[in-house]
């Protein structure tokens, strides 16, 4: 063959393979979870799930003798355990949360009950947090709980967390206004959706309205516009990609607001979504003051809460491992607790 | 004998330049420039020109080149002018329009939608002053205005789009971006808000004469071209008298399915299915948000909407669930 005519077979061959390069291999596991003709499946790639690492539980300790809180100083959440399971839990939180840094990554070694070290004074909160959420949210967390672990992972800082968008801080007011999209965002499937959802939808149980489809064919029973359509088009997006499923895992998409069409995970994740929002404003933004600046995002905001920040890519996160009800401390409690 | 092809065959069009017909009177006499190239041979007529800009020509370029020029530099400065930015985000970037607060306001701030109802503006201008063009060079050449007329359907669409719309409306933020992902995610999110798209029976039907334009185009293609050897490609001749080559077309599809359209019908068809594709568009999008705000329940109350079994779940928020 002359090369005028084996050229295009090789830039055929390269330009083929490229394409296909971005595909997954196939077969891939499909699952039909609604009603036929709808749509509605589940498809993944058996080739592309990862390894769910879930610590093994230290062996459990004797709850009988004095309270920690009677022995140490300065024990403000887990008082009520015994010195044995107060030792296990801090051991176990090390193990979660700082396995490098060690207890010193909050505690000062002299003085084991000082404040002095900002990150004890978040951990108290987030052993709050903790409880709250295994008592008060279990139509969202169930029976399986949460423990520092869920969203920690084994690193002092949780990989997913997020900031109030500052990416058009300083920008030019005479051209280039972006109103918070039209830019490559990760956080909404790399679509140009507002990349920065979070601020207005998950940051106060009393703010604007996620749902924004009319409840009646006539005009008049809907107010929201196309901006905020895209609001929550992009928190929904974030949603799909922190739980590695699709729209049809809780919606029929013929009319995303319909659920008696829907799917029960719709239930759960609403009430996931009231919780993230309580999370946000009751327990994690108002812990700015106490980071230092190097924790804080780019205006100064604490760092916050959102689907991936425990889901990490799984319907459930840790594949639903049930770790929180080895540890008494983070269960609900029978006295009242102090928020 | 040679034949008339191009597009998979060695055979291309090139020959000396023809100037066009010659014409009377101050329409259409100034000719421009002919120049011969060999790419364009391989997939039609190798001569370029004369083209006739003129006064409407120039102003409608002036007025896009405006329009292009405020978009693109909105995108720039959207990444800070960083020239690299430009070319990695550019399917993403978009020149906004105005935000909900500023209504059907047309003296807001540049960056707050100024920019945007600028290019509006000369956008509109550019495109309704190339349809005059493309109506008066049809009128100069004693042709039919067809083009000119199925260039308005598309306009028709663009201008409730991006004027009627939100006019009706009460905002100019109801109006799409200008950006190439950006408008793709507005018609995403157009879709959602009002109830879903598919169930408006005039988005049903700009979605039959669209794929019907692409289903005609081919059959008609595929007929001439098949009978091109018999001198079907003389179609115009055929019209009147009919040949060999348009008689076994015809018998092809009477064969096939039972109707032929005749050599002449067949260009109606297509024109008309075309135009209709963006003048019921428009209609679907003109009725969305003025008199149907939910597509999904307008069609659930017509009897559009298959029954679907109740699964059972129901909306948390009526209980007062926490």
């Amino acid at each position: 063959m002359t090369i005028m005519k084996t050229t295009p077979v090789i830039l055929a061959a390269t330009l083929g393979t490229m394409l296909l390069a971005g595909c997954e291999r196939p077969p891939v596991d499909s699952e039909q979870v609604g009603y036929r003709g709808t749509a509605m499946v589940q498809v993944n790639n058996p080739r592309l799930a990862t390894e769910i690492v879930v610590p093994e539980a230290a062996p459990p300790a004797p709850q009988a003798g004095p309270k920690a809180g009677d022995i140490y100083q300065n024990v403000q959440v887990l008082g009520d355990l015994s010195i044995a399971e107060f030792t296990r839990t801090m051991a176990a939180i090390t193990e979660w949360v700082s396995p490098e840094e060690g207890c010193n990554y909050c505690h000062i070694p002299t003085n084991l009950a000082s404040d002095d070290i900002y990150t004890k004074v978040v951990s108290r909160r987030m052993l709050q947090m903790t409880r709250n959420i295994n008592s008060e949210w279990t139509d969202h967390v169930a029976d399986t709980g949460v423990t520092c672990y869920t969203c920690h992972a084994g690193k002092p800082v949780p990989e997913y967390i997020w900031f109030t968008d500052a990416s058009e801080e300083g920008a030019s007011n005479f051209a280039g206004n972006r109103n918070g999209q039209n830019i490559a965002a990760p956080s909404a499937g790399y679509s140009s959706l507002p990349g920065d959802p979070f601020t207005a939808l998950l940051t106060e149980q009393d703010g604007p309205s996620i749902r924004v489809l009319s409840t009646d064919w006539a005009p008049g029973s809907g107010e929201a516009n196309i901006m905020d359509t895209e609001h929550t088009y992009a928190l929904m997006m974030h949603m799909s990609g922190a739980l590695g499923v699709n729209c049809t895992y809780c919606h029929n998409s013929n009319n995303f607001a319909d659920w008696g069409t829907g799917r029960t995970q719709r239930v759960t994740a609403w009430h996931g979504i009231n919780m993230v929002q309580y999370l946000n404003e009751d327990y994690l933004i108002p812990l700015g003051p106490v980071y230092p600046d190097n924790r804080l995002g780019p205006l100064g905001d604490a760092p916050k809460a959102y689907c991936s920040t425990c889901h990490a890519g799984l319907p459930k996160p840790l594949g639903g491992a049930k770790m929180a009800a080895d540890y008494p401390g983070l269960l609900p409690q029978s006295a009242p607790q102090s928020q | 004998m040679a034949e008339y092809q191009n597009i998979f065959t060695q055979i291309t069009v090139h020959g000396p330049g023809d100037p066009g017909i010659p014409m009377k009177g101050t329409w259409g006499d100034k000719r421009g420039e002919i120049f011969m190239s060999y790419w364009l041979s391989k997939i039609g007529d190798a001569q370029v020109g004369p083209i006739y800009l003129g006064g409407l020509g120039v102003a409608s370029l002036v007025c896009g080149f405006i329009a292009f020029e405020i978009i693109g530099l909105n995108m720039l400065a959207s990444v800070g002018w960083d020239p690299i930015e430009f070319v990695r985000q550019l399917p993403w970037l978009a020149l906004e329009p105005p935000s909900a607060e500023q209504g059907l306001n047309i003296l807001m701030p540049l960056n707050e939608g100024g920019w945007w109802l600028w290019t509006g503006f000369f956008l509109t201008a550019s495109i309704l002053l190339w349809w005059v063009r493309m109506y008066r060079r049809a009128r100069a050449l004693k042709m039919g205005t067809h083009v000119a007329w199925a260039f308005a359907a598309a306009i028709w669409l663009y201008l409730v789009l991006g004027f009627f719309r939100p006019i009706l409306m009460g905002s100019w933020s109801e109006a799409v971006p200008f950006g190439i992902f950006p408008h793709l995610d507005w018609t995403a999110a157009f879709s959602i808000r009002y109830g879903n798209l598919f169930y408006n029976p005039f988005h049903m039907l700009s979605i039959a004469f669209l794929y019907g334009s692409a289903l005609l185009f081919a059959m008609h293609g595929a007929t001439i071209l098949a009978t091109d050897r018999y001198g079907a490609h003389r179609e115009v001749e055929q019209i009147l008298d009919r040949g060999t080559g348009s008689e076994r077309g015809a018998l092809f599809w009477r064969w096939t399915m039972g109707f032929n359209a005749t050599m002449e019908s067949i260009h109606r068809w297509g024109w008309w299915f075309a135009v209709l594709t963006p003048l019921t568009g428009g209609i679907g999008i003109i009725l969305t948000g003025t008199v149907v705000d939910n597509w999904y329940l307008w069609g659930l109350e017509h009897g559009l909407v298959p029954p679907y079994p109740d699964t059972g779940v129901v909306d948390p928020a009526l209980s007062g669930a926490q």
